[in-house]
Formats: C-alpha cells, sequence, structure tokens
C-alpha cells in the first residue's frame, strides 16, 4: 500500500456502515504513550526523536495489528500529503506541521492509525463506524498492549500513564464521537443540549471551524478527564450520554418531518439541487449543503444515494483530497471548479 | 501627550510592543489604538492557563525550598510553567509537589486508576526506572506521607482524609 492508495480508498469509519450511523459518523479511541526513561518530543534532542522513531518502526514492523499498515515517515514529505492525511481524520494538524522525526502509520483500512513524535511519542487511535466506543477500544487496546511488549511505555502507579502535557496523563485516553445533528440545530435546540454536555465533564465542539461555529452540523463529543478514572467509566460516561444525544437528536427528527415536513423536504432537495448543478462551489456551501443531503439520505426522502458516499464525499471535497484527485495543485478557484465537477458526478 | 500615530488627540492608551527582543513605546488616542488593535494578538494558550493554576502552589512554596530541576532531563520549574508541558516521565516525580494540586484541579484526582503495565517479569535483572521504582510499598508510602503533609498545608482535608486511609491500608499489609 501506498499513500497514493488512499486516495480512492474509503476508510472504513466512513462507510456509514455501524451501529446508528444515521447520527453518529463516527467513534474514536486514542491513548497517549511515552517510551520510558526518554524526554517527550518537545524537550528531545533531533537525534534522540530520531532514536525514537526507529525504536517504533521496529516494533511497528513486529506488530501483528499492524501488518500491512503504512509507514509514513516525515523526511522527503509534501505539505499537501500532510494536509491530505489530516483531512482523512488520519493525523492531527499539530503533527501535519512538525518537521523531521515524525511519522504516522496507517492500518491497510484505515482502522488504526499511530502518530509517531507529536506532543507524546506515541499517539494510538482506532477508528470505527457508527456508534461504536466499545469495539474500538477492544481493538486499541490489544495494538497498545502488543506494542508494549517491544515498547516499555513511561508509568507511574500514583499517575499512571506519563504524557507531556499534564492534561492527558492517567489513562492517556481520549475517546470521542462525531454525530450529524442538523435537526437539533434547526430546531435550535442544540445550544441547550451542548450546554448540558460541558456541565457533565465533557467536550462538545464543532468539527469543522473552531468555537461555536459548526459547519455542516457536525459535533464532536469527547472526555476531559483522564486522571482518576478508568477506561472503562470513561466509555460508559461517553456511551450514556451519546446516547441520549441521539435519542434527541431522533425526537427532533421526527418533530421536524410530522410538523414541516414540506419545508424541510424543499430545504433538502434544494440543497441536492445546487449541489448537482453548481459549476463553482467553495467547500463551506459544499458542507452545508451535503448535510442537509446526508439528512434527505438517512430520512428515507433522498434514494438514490447511499449514506457511505456522502459521508466519502465530506472528504473528498477538501483542497487536499481534490489536487490529490487531480494529480496537481489547484488554485483555490480552480479548487472551486474541480469539487463541483466532482458533486455533479457523484450526485 | 499626543497620540504618536495621529498626533492630533490626547493618547489614552499606552502600549509596549516587543518586537525581535527590542521593545518600543507606544501612546495611542482611543481611536487609533482600536486600528492598531486588530494587528493586537493576545499570545494565551494552554500553557498560560495551566501556568495560572499552578501558580497558587508555587506561592506557598515560595518561602523557602529551592525550585527542583529534573536530574534526568534537565527541565526547570520555570521550563514547565513557560511551556505547560513536562520533559520526561521523571520530572513527575522532581514537581511531585508543585503537580498535586495542579492535576487536582484538571482532573479531580491524584490517583491513577485503570490500565497498567503487566507486571514486570520475576527476574531481577531487569532494570527498573524511578517511576516504577515508586511501587515498591517503602517508597510508596514516603510518598504517601509527604503528600498528606502538603495535603494538610495546603488544608485539602478531604484529599488528606483519603491519603490517611491509605497510609493505614499500606502500614496494616506491612
Amino acid at each position: 500500500m501506498t499513500l497514493n492508495d488512499l486516495v480512492h480508498q474509503t476508510g472504513e469509519w466512513l462507510k456509514g456502515t455501524g451501529p446508528k450511523g444515521e447520527i453518529v459518523i463516527s467513534s474514536r479511541v486514542r491513548l497517549a504513550r511515552n517510551l520510558e526513561g526518554q524526554p517527550f518530543p518537545h524537550w528531545a534532542a533531533p537525534l534522540k526523536r530520531q532514536e525514537i522513531l526507529k525504536q517504533v518502526e521496529a516494533a511497528v514492523a513486529g506488530s501483528s495489528y499492524l501488518a500491512g499498515s503504512l509507514f509514513i515517515k516525515w523526511t522527503g514529505l509534501t505539505e499537501l500529503d500532510r494536509l491530505f492525511l489530516v483531512e482523512r481524520h488520519l493525523i492531527s494538524r499539530e503533527l501535519a506541521a512538525g518537521k523531521n522525526e515524525k511519522a504516522a502509520v496507517i492500518g491497510d483500512r484505515e482502522i488504526v492509525a499511530l502518530m509517531v513524535n507529536e506532543e507524546d511519542h506515541l499517539r494510538l487511535q482506532v477508528l470505527q463506524s457508527g456508534f461504536n466506543l466499545r469495539e474500538a477500544w477492544a481493538v486499541l487496546n490489544q495494538v497498545e498492549a502488543e506494542l508494549e511488549t517491544k515498547l516499555p511505555y513511561a508509568f507511574s502507579p500514583d499517575w499512571g500513564y506519563l504524557t507531556a502535557c499534564p492534561t492527558n496523563v492517567g489513562t492517556g485516553m481520549r475517546s470521542s464521537c462525531m454525530l450529524h445533528l442538523p435537526s437539533l440545530v434547526m430546531t435550535k435546540q442544540i445550544n441547550r443540549v451542548l450546554h448540558a454536555i460541558t456541565k457533565l465533564g465533557l467536550t462538545a465542539r464543532g468539527l469543522y471551524g473552531e468555537g461555536t461555529e459548526a459547519a455542516g452540523n457536525f459535533f464532536q463529543i469527547s472526555n476531559q478527564v483522564s486522571l482518576g478514572i478508568s477506561e472503562e467509566e470513561i466509555l460508559d460516561n461517553l456511551d450514556r450520554l451519546v446516547g441520549q444525544v441521539i435519542e434527541q437528536e431522533e425526537a427532533a427528527r421526527k418533530a421536524l418531518l410530522s410538523q414541516s415536513r414540506q419545508a424541510l423536504e424543499d430545504r433538502i432537495w434544494r440543497a441536492y439541487g445546487t449541489l448537482k448543478s453548481a459549476h463553482l462551489i467553495t467547500s463551506s456551501e459544499t458542507v452545508e449543503l451535503l448535510s442537509l443531503v446526508r439528512l434527505g439520505v438517512d430520512l428515507g426522502l433522498i434514494t438514490s444515494l447511499d449514506r457511505g458516499r456522502v459521508n466519502q464525499l465530506f472528504i473528498q471535497i477538501q483542497p487536499a483530497h481534490l489536487q490529490k484527485l487531480e494529480g496537481r495543485a489547484l488554485t483555490p478557484s480552480e479548487r472551486d471548479a474541480r469539487r463541483a465537477q466532482l458533486l455533479r458526478e457523484s450526485l | 501627550m499626543t497620540c504618536d500615530l495621529c498626533g492630533s488627540h490626547e493618547a489614552t492608551v499606552h502600549l509596549t510592543e516587543i518586537i525581535d527582543d527590542e521593545s518600543r513605546e507606544l501612546h495611542l488616542c482611543e481611536t487609533c489604538a482600536r486600528e492598531k488593535g486588530t494587528g493586537i494578538t493576545q499570545p494565551f494558550g494552554l500553557a498560560d492557563l495551566l501556568a495560572g493554576l499552578a501558580d497558587f502552589t508555587t506561592q506557598q512554596e515560595a518561602e523557602g525550598k529551592p525550585k527542583p530541576k529534573c536530574p534526568s532531563c534537565g527541565m526547570t520549574y520555570e521550563d514547565f510553567r513557560k511551556l505547560g508541558k513536562l520533559g520526561c516521565g521523571e520530572c513527575y516525580e522532581t514537581f511531585h509537589r508543585f503537580l498535586g494540586a495542579l492535576l487536582k484541579r484538571i482532573h479531580g484526582s491524584t490517583q491513577h486508576v485503570g490500565k497498567a503495565p503487566p507486571a514486570p517479569p520475576a527476574a531481577p535483572a531487569k532494570k527498573t526506572t524511578p517511576a516504577r521504582k515508586a511501587a515498591a510499598p517503602s517508597q510508596k508510602l514516603a510518598d504517601l506521607k509527604a503528600k498528606l503533609k502538603q495535603a494538610i498545608e495546603a488544608e485539602d482535608f478531604e484529599e488528606a482524609a483519603s491519603l490517611r486511609d491509605k497510609i493505614r491500608a499500606l502500614e496494616a499489609k506491612a
């Protein structure tokens, strides 16, 4: 597998096949780990980071879970390729911005991904389709344990797994679900729901953009606390809370269908019409309209499209993806044209 | 004093700009300050927030004890305050007395529960690190006692009570 093979591949988590896939796009669990006795990446000399990178590379090569994965080193990697990986939710912007002695490991189905020398020596993540935190954790727990046989982690009985930033110490776990909540936004209930979530010690934020702006009605709900709470408890809290948000969105969808079906259908089909006929379209307009189309698919109003394809479009309409599809660099206006073409061909 | 930019209005805003280690003072009227203000950014990130949280303890400690420096990676407490990140695993031991209150504020707890590495093999040849050594009962007891003292000083009696119980349990085992 090469990086370019990913361009035409759909990550497993995007397929829309997981539980509650009509509302929950994906479930993600990540663990932060550092190697025992080594300085953390930000404080380590380049040679040290190089040494750590080599150690991780050897451990990955011997891992049965990571057989067939892609080990991508930062040296010589273009900025476009890095952005491409960010757009696919496989690495963070922080890793993408970094220079040498960094790497990413991408599992063949894009379920497992590792970042090397990001804020911590290792950031391991598992992404699953739909509302499926338990399975994500089960896989991650095994990958982590297998790597540990080769890479002893920095650990203290009092403070758990030691991380560069004290906000991650303990379990080193951050779990999240990405939800599509268009009906809670339309019925103006979203702020009430988000507010309640933050009161319970979890974080809710828009997927695209900062602060309260949430393009495409995508929200990510995650745990904050990682010390003094076990992995199971973290997942349990998130499971229950996300379950309740799903119920709220389902109720809002039902209410919209029964009380203003015509207006809703009008909005959805107009969105579809624009996407199907535009010749120049920005990514922010696309995300807004595609969100309505996705709702149309999930409500059974649009039957000619499947959810997996719509999910994939959210990824493919981003700048680096368009340029990888086209095989060359595109200016912003060229991208708007290429994006519109992709949408016309796909819808 | 009149505004440095327009030269006509009274300067009411006084700025110190530091660019490439050179500082210069600017005296501006409100209108010019507002215009200039669009270019002013206040760097305020996680490091600042963490430093603010940790400050509480540094004041308490200000009375005497020297600021520690990590023997393993050389990070000083000042470095940690500036960066908001620790230098290595051993820093957690080095800055022990500052971190307790900070972690309590961030996580509401100072005791890990959950997954732990498998117990090291019985072979004595295996090198143990300072972090792991803390698991030895006598060391752990000493740590707990130090924390108890700290909790009492900070008047965190809830934490102190829980530490006292842990110490009793450990002593009973021994």
